[in-house]
């Protein structure tokens, strides 16, 4: 069975994994709002780096972070200067970490969500008085609500499931920034395989249903764009 | 009447295209915009609608400035008191008919917009449709829920992007006589995007027609689809409309006749009031010129008419320009004929009208 110190990776994770998701949300919306409408010569290059989680070792992110944060590092020196000390080892390094690596479970729905609105009904509603902010609420959020649901799903799971970057930049400091899947490797490093087991099925029931979950109910939802 | 209240000049160049118009236009009735695809007919027409920003250029309707590039002056579609229909009905397809009608209205500040809103859902004929989602109504019936929800907004001026192409024979002419109906109703002035010339005839007041971004030819009906420099003149279907009315019913033998100013003619029995105006429209090529009046011939619509104008027309055709009563009649015979009779301007003729359609 589980016990405490189990219990608490757990927590912990669902805990990043869920402030993670929320700030994903509320940065990559308009990232991918922008990446989706643009023409700018930048787009190809943030779109490369939004992606680079994707095909780069967690380890390589994970470095890096460690170094810019890290008391020598740029980010490290401003976070030092606001008085927030550094982020490295510590909960808030945690999560921002685990947002730059899940960014582009994010971003890449809600980006081809927006794409495939099209422009048509944003023209319409424009013709309807209806300014920016008004259309991207009242038309834009409620068409790509399957990507919305997609990405918080992707988003939350992606994140949950990490394991290198986490180790790197949050290391293994129980109830601060040992997660569940470090946990598992420290059971197995232990040889405790009831504890890993336990750990693992958890982590494998909670994502199967989830995705499970998320399939069925996009396959239910009336396509984004029927009208053509 | 007829004062202009609609200045638009714009200027665009996207290289491969170009749109290059200065156009005054009346703030009363149809306009209709007829061109080809690719003649910049939508591009006005979303340049108008600020969906589109022409570098250089200049809008003004019921004397409000909407584009001024001089001044860098440009008002955001949103903020443009227009109604637009969309070729595609353009539905928002996650709101159910009466939330489609009613987004644009909670967005104005005027009241007035639920009264006519009754009214647009009468007229329309869509009262019955409200609870659905656009997802379930046919082509046509979206179309005139587009409809219904730009009128809805009480617009100074109502936008139409060739509002029926998208649909089959029989939706159009589902939809043609509500936009007749509208046309009587309506107090501001319609711009209509179209390639149709059967739209043309029926419900357009002022013609501008257009070809490689420019407007070749803009004012009353009568008087551009009767210009024999432009086009229009020697289309297979070109056509005359006349505006008429009921003059008597001749019901022993099924026929009615209609006046025009300075004449009258015979159409197959009309069911309505003495008084009531109609739209005659005579195809060219249902018209023939004779010299003399003939005395003995079957066509029933024999009219005095005086020529002013002959062009060259298609394939050994050439298109005559006459004057009958007050209006303007176009013809289209073969060169041979003309040859034979020796038309020329001024002379004194008679056309026999083979056969006359009625547009509402």
């Amino acid at each position: 069975m589980l016990n405490a110190a189990d219990m608490a990776t757990l927590w912990l994770t669902f805990k990043v994994a869920g402030i993670a998701t929320l700030l994903m949300l509320l940065f990559g919306t308009p990232l991918a709002w922008w990446l989706a409408r643009t023409t700018s010569r930048w787009k190809s290059i943030c779109n490369a780096l939004v992606s680079l989680p994707l095909v780069l070792p967690p380890t390589v992110l994970g470095f890096y972070l460690l170094i810019m944060l890290g008391p020598n590092g740029p980010i490290g020196h401003l976070t030092a200067e606001l008085g927030l000390g550094t982020l490295p080892f510590t909960f808030p390094g945690l999560v921002v970490a685990s947002v730059l690596y899940s960014l582009p479970f994010v971003v890449q729905p809600l980006q081809s969500s927006f794409t495939s609105i099209g422009e048509q009904p944003l023209e319409a509603a424009a013709t309807l008085r209806a300014g920016p902010l008004d259309t991207f609420f009242s038309v834009i959020v409620p068409l790509a609500k399957p990507g919305f649901l997609t990405a918080s799903i992707l988003g939350f799971t992606h994140t949950v499931g990490e394991f290198g970057v986490v180790l790197m930049v949050g290391g293994n400091i129980p109830d601060k920034t040992r997660v569940v899947s470090v946990q598992i490797y420290n059971h197995v490093e232990a040889l405790e395989y009831t504890e890993a087991h336990w750990l693992a099925g958890i982590l494998m029931l909670f994502s199967f249903s989830v995705l499970m979950v998320l399939y069925t109910v996009l396959k239910t939802q009336p396509v984004a764009h029927p009208l053509k | 009447m007829n004062m202009t209240t609609i200045q638009a000049r714009f200027q665009l160049d996207y290289g491969d295209f170009k749109l290059d118009v200065d156009l005054k236009l009346p703030g009363t009735g149809i306009t209709v915009l007829f061109g080809h695809s690719g003649s910049g007919k939508t591009t006005l027409l979303r340049c108008i609608a600020g969906l589109q920003r022409a570098p250089q250029g200049f809008l003004e309707i019921n004397g409000h400035i909407w584009q001024d590039s001089e001044r860098d002056l440009f008002l955001p579609t949103y903020k443009r008191p227009l109604g637009y229909v969309f070729q595609e009905a353009n539905l928002f397809p996650h709101l159910t008919v009466r939330d489609n009608l009613h987004y644009g209205l909670k967005r104005i500040k005027q009241n007035s917009g639920t009264v006519k809103l009754e009214q647009t859902l009468d007229l329309l004929g869509i009262g019955h449709l409200l609870e659905r989602m656009p997802g379930h109504l046919s082509g046509g019936e979206r179309q005139r829920v587009a409809i219904a929800r730009a009128l809805a907004l009480n617009p100074e001026v109502l936008l139409m992007d060739e509002p029926l192409a998208s649909l089959d024979f029989k939706r159009k002419q589902e939809i043609l006589p509500f936009l007749s109906r509208l046309h009587q109703q309506l107090d501001i002035p319609v711009l209509y995007v179209t390639h149709s010339q059967q739209e043309v005839a029926q419900l357009a007041d002022t013609l501008v027609i257009m070809e490689d971004g420019r407007a070749l030819a803009s004012g009353p009906l009568s008087e551009t689809q009767s210009r024999l420099d432009v086009p229009l003149a020697q289309d297979r279907e070109a056509a005359t409309v006349w505006q008429a009315a009921v003059a008597e019913h001749e019901a022993d033998y099924h026929l009615t006749r209609v006046a025009f100013a300075g004449g009258s003619l015979s159409l197959p029995a009309v069911d309505a009031e003495i008084g009531t105006p109609l739209r005659v429209q005579i195809y060219a090529r249902d018209v023939s010129i004779a010299l003399e009046a003939p005395t003995a011939t079957s066509i029933l619509n024999v009219l005095p008419a005086t020529i002013t104008g002959i062009a060259d027309g298609r394939d050994g055709q050439s298109v005559v320009l006459l004057q009958v009563g007050d209006q303007a009649l176009l013809a289209h015979i073969t060169r041979k004929s003309a040859l034979l009779l020796g038309l020329q301007i001024g002379m004194e003729v008679y056309v026999q009208i083979k056969g006359t359609s009625l547009l509402n």
